[in-house]
């Protein structure tokens, strides 16, 4: 465990508040109220975890991003989803997805009923499902963003090396980059900088945010997921602020390569290619999806099966999409702790552990509706 | 050599008959027939108590049996003496109900009935009447124990979250959470040195040691299901009052917290089920801490948070970083069959 007080250390996270404060003097010397977005749901669980936000100044703003999969995830997928699963054929999925309310039900309401649902650890556990129900279909669900896409496709390799006829994916790969670049230039929720993700930036390389920084552009920190790694990346994008910077910084370089995973990446590339894609709350953003090559059709549900996915239709009460923009922060939508806890989610955000809502009302929640989500001191 | 018979529990050890009588003989009688179980009666006579009695009962059905620091046996003394403890009683008089799955090993049966012994010994209790019975294979999971307990009450405990004032102090008699990531530990199978060890054990003597302070304790509680988030919460629940814990203070384990890393688990969440829980006046904190720490089981004994009164019915901590948190209640079963 010395490795992790490591970054848990209260003295450093002193030293570095103080700074955050003295960037805060100074930003708000020149009247200037900043937000910076963590796109990362394992940042807003550490954030909400640590009490990070009880730190910052009244000038500084963290706001939660799309950066968890499941949140993202469209109802039309889901939708998409169950239909398959109600003909019969097996859904394997790695967890969480099945607690996400499609348009009528969810995964786990058609499995409690008798389709069949089962949840993998890995992509070999949907091949062994495969090799084990021959005469049954098997359709992986794989979602996720540049992370989960080597794990997610690797079994229609082994699917292709084996010869097996009966397992196909259904994709809604997600890339991060594009999600950036369309939440950064809506005029509406005005981003001062982004702390971007860790794993992400693992397989895709710190230089990927190159086109984010620079004189037009707004400060980049690829950050960790320790308390301390979050905190210097406030520091860090409040006084490039101040300054007036707009730098990329790797804070995470210890495991974060400026060019990132050739290896994964070569592969990605092999077997995916660049499509639309639509964002659960956010909509179809170009560019910003990876689908099965052509090459590959065989293995693709949606060929397969000849699926149309429709744009389904999200609780109408949730405003998933308001928070996942951070025009919100969870306790403004009004069914929060109403309506909407984990036990009964309406929306993905309260469904996935790393969703902005499940973590307000983990660790900070109160009255709906408040203005500032800092806990009373 | 054992026949199978010999070796292995069958139904007919449980059904009141002559392989009842050889179970009670073999297991039974030369742990426990002494003082009102000689004879094996139906039922203990035992004496009145001056002071009144407190009463309370447990059932463990704990996976596996057998985990690091422990077993079923010593947990189902421990739980149900610290119950009668931390409700301000002296521990007395035990029962002991076994519920058996045919085929469990007589050895087995045996090892967890040694340490049920000992483990009363340890805590000044006798086991004064009890129950086997035996269910067909596959009705239950090995072993499952109930006890029942009596103990004299300690008319200066007054014990209560109405009592509770702003201002007092939270102690916990030492590391959090080990009981909980012991078991989940030997469940999943994870094999590591220095991996967790199950706390599980007396606190009576905590109780005992704090006796002299007693009309300024508020609340005492063993941290077990839902771990200190649960009692904590359970506390301030309706109360006027708050409480905020220090981050830095907690008193973790180096192998709890590793598993809890690796599992993903809240410490705050995680069983104890030898540890104490204790609000008191500030004034007595530090000589309960003293007298607390002049014994084994309290020598890890550390001051954990205060009772506040903004934040009504909340737990807080204040983190590492310096920020607050919710400390919530676990929602559901997070940890199954734990003890
Ligand atoms: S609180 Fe529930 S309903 Fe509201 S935005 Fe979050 S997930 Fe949707």
């Amino acid at each position: 465990m010395k490795y992790l007080d490591g970054f848990r250390n209260g003295k450093a996270a002193k030293a570095l508040t103080a700074r955050l404060k003295a960037a805060g003097e100074r930003l708000d010397a020149q009247g200037k109220t900043v937000q910076f977005m963590e796109v990362c749901g394992s940042h807003t669980m550490a954030i909400a975890r640590y009490g990070i936000r009880d730190l910052l100044p009244d000038c500084v703003k963290l706001i939660s991003g799309p950066g968890c999969p499941v949140c993202v995830t469209d109802t039309g997928y889901i939708d998409a989803a169950i239909d398959l699963g109600k003909q019969g054929h097996i859904l394997a999925t790695f967890g969480d997805l099945v607690r996400v309310p499609g348009s009528d039900e969810t995964l786990a309401q058609i499995r409690a009923e008798g389709a069949r649902v089962e949840v993998v650890y890995s992509p070999e556990g949907a091949v062994a499902l495969a090799q084990d129900n021959p005469e049954k279909q098997i359709v992986f669900l794989a979602i996720g963003f540049e992370t989960t896409m080597v794990p997610g496709i690797s079994l229609v390799k082994i699917a292709a090396e084996k010869g097996l006829d009966n397992l196909t994916v259904l994709c809604a790969f997600k890339l991060v980059p594009p999600a950036l670049a369309a939440l950064g230039s809506d005029p509406e929720i005005n981003l001062d900088g982004f702390i971007c993700p860790a794993h992400v930036s693992a397989i895709i390389g710190a230089d990927a945010y190159k086109p984010f920084v620079g004189p037009r552009g707004v400060p980049c920190v690829v950050a960790g997921f320790e308390p301390l790694d979050v905190l210097y990346a406030a520091v860090e994008l409040a006084e490039q602020a101040a300054d007036g910077r707009a730098e990329l910084v790797n804070q995470y370089n210890r495991v974060v390569k400026p060019g990132g995973n050739k290896v994964a990446q070569a592969v990605v590339a092999e077997l995916l290619e660049l499509c639309d894609e639509p964002w659960r709350g956010i909509g179809v953003i170009p560019e910003s999806g990876m689908q099965l090559r052509e090459a590959y059709a065989a293995f693709d549900a949606v060929k397969r099966f000849g699926l149309k996915l429709e744009p389904g239709r999200p609780h109408p009460g949730c405003q998933c999409g308001e928070v996942l923009k951070g025009k919100i922060t969870p306790q403004q939508c009004p069914a929060f702790d109403k309506g909407c806890t984990p036990t009964h989610p309406l929306g993905p955000c309260m469904v996935s552990s790393e969703g902005s809502c499940a973590a307000y009302y983990k660790y900070v929640r109160r009255e709906a509706g408040a203005e500032t989500m800092e806990v009373s001191k | 050599m054992r026949t199978k018979t010999e070796t292995n529990i069958q139904l007919g050890h449980g059904g009141g008959g002559l392989l009842t009588r050889e179970f009670l003989d073999r297991h039974v009688v030369p742990r426990f027939a002494t003082g009102p179980l000689e004879g094996l009666p139906d039922g203990a006579t035992l004496p009145a108590l001056e002071n009144g009695i407190i009463f309370s009962t447990d059932s463990f059905v704990v996976h596996p049996m057998f985990f690091p620091g422990g077993n079923i046996g010593d947990l189902a003394v421990h739980g149900t003496v610290n119950d009668v403890a931390v409700s301000g009683g002296i521990p007395r008089w035990l029962s002991l109900g076994m519920i058996l799955e045919e085929g469990i090993e007589q050895d087995v049966v045996g090892r967890v009935l040694d340490s049920v012994a000992e483990a009363a010994a340890d805590c000044g209790v006798q086991v004064v009447t009890g129950d086997t019975k035996v269910v067909p294979r596959g009705l239950c999971d090995g072993m499952y124990l109930n006890t029942a307990g009596i103990g004299e009450r300690m008319p200066e405990f007054d014990l209560g979250a109405a009592r509770l004032q702003t201002g007092d102090v939270i102690l916990a008699s030492g590391t959090l959470g080990d009981h909980g990531m012991a078991v989940m530990a030997a469940r999943e199978g994870i094999e590591m040195a220095g991996g967790p060890v199950s706390d599980t054990g007396p606190v009576h003597r905590l109780v005992q040691a704090a006796r002299p302070f007693a009309t300024e304790v508020r609340f005492m509680r063993d941290p077990t299901r839902g771990g200190v988030a649960a009692v904590l919460n359970e506390l301030v629940e309706d109360a006027p009052l708050g409480i905020i814990l220090q981050e830095d203070d907690l008193p973790w384990s180096t192998g709890a917290r590793a598993i809890a890393e690796t599992l993903g688990f809240d410490l705050l969440h995680s069983a104890c089920e030898g540890r104490m829980l204790m609000a008191c006046a500030p004034d007595v904190a530090g000589l309960i801490l003293d007298a607390w720490r002049a014994i084994p089981e309290g020598n890890g004994a550390t001051a954990v948070g205060a009772v506040t009164n903004d934040d009504a019915g909340r737990v807080l901590l204040e983190t590492c970083m310096g920020g607050r948190r919710l400390v919530d209640v676990p929602q559901g079963e997070l940890l199954p069959r734990i003890c």
